[in-house]
């Protein structure tokens, strides 16, 4: 009996090895392949409580999100997502998404900053729901569904994040010596088996990366945002904690948004 | 007249140089200070790893393509670093090193639990290296090893160069993407003479 088992366990594991081998090993055709209906996207649900935080009057001026602005007026949602980061002239910043929300949020709506700023993302190993920026970044991103990755490029310091960014995202440090392109400075590179974008060019990569953020990573059952995984990649480095909504994370956000002009929001996105 | 207007073009075009030169300072004033605030702080966040090196400095400055002055000087300075194992014995045991080739890195910091400081830490070398043909999960952002001491023999030259490579993998190549294991504090001079054998060893799963 356990003769005529263990030959067809090695057959088996044997016949495994070559699938794997006649192909380059790669995970993104499992990723197409379980990641496709749209609808089914666990993210919608996260979007829609993001929706009513927003519309909710809260904080201490009991006031509601609708009151603040993310470049196209007061009030206006629909394709603020598409066009950042960008230069706003209140905080005289360059500013991404989720930065723009802690300044509506402190100064409009009255909360504490560093309050805000305790807990940033859901403990994935904790099994924890989403955080409420969490859910309101992905529905205020949502609301650029479709539209093409546009971000403001005219004012001088719009050119000098970017220009910033580009540095950070060759600057070195760290026990391992990376920097971002360490890992994402050539084309069909893998980490083990998971793919990396090449975000040292402009186009396809960058395009399909920032246009699938923010995403429900299927691994974490939670959604993520953009800072969430400038944070990750930066912990791959083994660099400390990145502070949330920093100058240094919205300038790489920036830099990387300006590779990827041009592609197409697909959001929210969903990944591994 | 036309001298005068010469040399307000030679000055026009001085300024432009110096013009070009005072941007970069700008934007490398900017990340240092926005790497000086870009991470939380406190004890546990250990920021001291923000800090350069010379060799760091320069890799970043030049995009990992330093002139070939600086190369030189850059694997120079390297090398005079590499620390031996202590009986100078630049090949382990195989077995082990098959370990250590295997574990993920260790060294975090910060909110994600940091590793237990006496547990051995890996080189997850796997990430970026194919070696033992038995696993398939393996990256590609650094050649693959498999089959490298059937090719290379074991040699003392041969184990010498390993044990330097993998020590501080600059030594061979200025501004290299691999991480420099020993010189960081990474590994053990051990851990890497384990790892030696891991590659050159016909007995390891490697040459097999
Ligand atoms: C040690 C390797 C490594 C380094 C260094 C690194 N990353 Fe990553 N990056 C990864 C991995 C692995 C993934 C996840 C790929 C996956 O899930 O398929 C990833 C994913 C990403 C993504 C999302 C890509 C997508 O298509 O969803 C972005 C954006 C990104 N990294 C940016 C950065 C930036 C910016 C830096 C530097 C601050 C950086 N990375 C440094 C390994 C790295
Ligand atoms: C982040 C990617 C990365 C990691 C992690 C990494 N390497 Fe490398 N390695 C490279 C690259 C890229 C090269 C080729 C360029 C060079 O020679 O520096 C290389 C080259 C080498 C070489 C020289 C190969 C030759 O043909 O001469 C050896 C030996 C080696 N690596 C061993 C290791 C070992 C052992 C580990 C783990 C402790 C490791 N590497 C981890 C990227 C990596």
């Amino acid at each position: 009996m356990k003769k005529l088992v263990l030959p067809g366990l090695l057959i088996s594991s044997l016949a495994l090895t070559a699938v794997y081998a006649a192909e380059e090993p790669n995970a993104d055709a499992y990723r197409e392949m379980t990641y496709g209906d749209r609808d089914a996207n666990p993210a919608l649900l996260v979007v829609d409580r993001g929706e009513e935080l927003f519309k909710e009057k809260r904080g201490p001026k009991n006031v509601s999100m609708e009151e603040c602005d993310f470049g196209l007026g007061k009030g206006v949602v629909k394709g603020v997502y598409a066009e950042l980061p960008r230069y706003f002239k209140d905080t005289d910043q360059v500013q991404d998404l989720e930065s723009r929300m802690i300044t509506c949020m402190t100064t409009v709506q009255g909360f504490d900053a560093a309050e805000l700023k305790k807990k940033t993302y859901a403990n994935e190993k904790a099994n924890e729901d989403n955080t409420d920026l969490e859910a309101i970044a992905v529905y205020i991103a949502a609301q650029s569904d479709g539209m093409k990755i546009n971000p403001s490029l005219a004012h001088p310091k719009e050119q000098e994040a970017i220009k910033v960014g580009e540095a950070l995202f060759y600057h070195r440090t760290g026990p391992l010596d990376f920097s971002c392109a360490s890992c994402h400075g050539a084309d069909k590179q893998r980490i083990r088996l998971q793919n990396l974008g090449n975000f040292s060019k402009a186009g396809p990569d960058a395009q399909k990366a920032i246009g699938g953020w923010p995403t429900y990573r299927v691994s974490h059952a939670a959604v993520r945002t953009m800072q969430h995984r400038i944070w990750d990649c930066e912990g791959q480095m083994r660099l400390p904690d990145t502070e949330y909504g920093a100058p240094l994370s919205v300038a790489l956000i920036a830099y990387l948004t300006a590779q990827a002009k041009d592609g197409t929001y697909v959001l929210p996105g969903m990944s591994r | 007249m036309k001298k005068t207007l010469l040399a307000s073009l030679a000055l026009a075009a001085l300024a432009g140089v110096a013009w070009a030169a005072d941007d970069d300072k700008a934007i490398q004033a900017l990340v240092d200070q926005y790497i000086a605030t870009g991470y939380q702080q406190g004890e546990k966040q250990q920021l001291e790893r923000l800090k350069q090196d010379e060799t760091l400095k320069a890799c970043s400055e030049h995009r990992n393509k330093p002139p070939a002055d600086l190369m030189k000087a850059i694997m120079e300075r390297e090398k005079a670093t590499i620390k031996y194992p202590a009986d100078n014995k630049m090949m382990g045991n195989w077995e082990k090193g098959k370990e250590v080739f295997n574990t993920g890195f260790g060294m975090r910091v910060g909110v994600i639990a940091p590793d237990k400081a006496d547990k051995p830490r890996g080189g997850n070398c796997y990430a970026c290296h194919a070696a033992d043909p038995k696993e398939v999960a393996a990256g590609n952002l650094g050649n693959s090893l498999t089959g490298y001491g059937k090719m290379r023999g074991n040699s003392e030259e041969t184990i010498k160069y390993t044990y330097e490579k993998i020590f501080n993998s600059q030594t061979y190549m200025a501004c290299s993407n691999m991480p420099r294991f020993g010189h960081n504090g990474v590994l053990t001079p051990e851990q890497v003479a384990d790892l030696v054998a891991f590659l050159v060893d016909p007995a390891s799963p490697v040459n097999k």
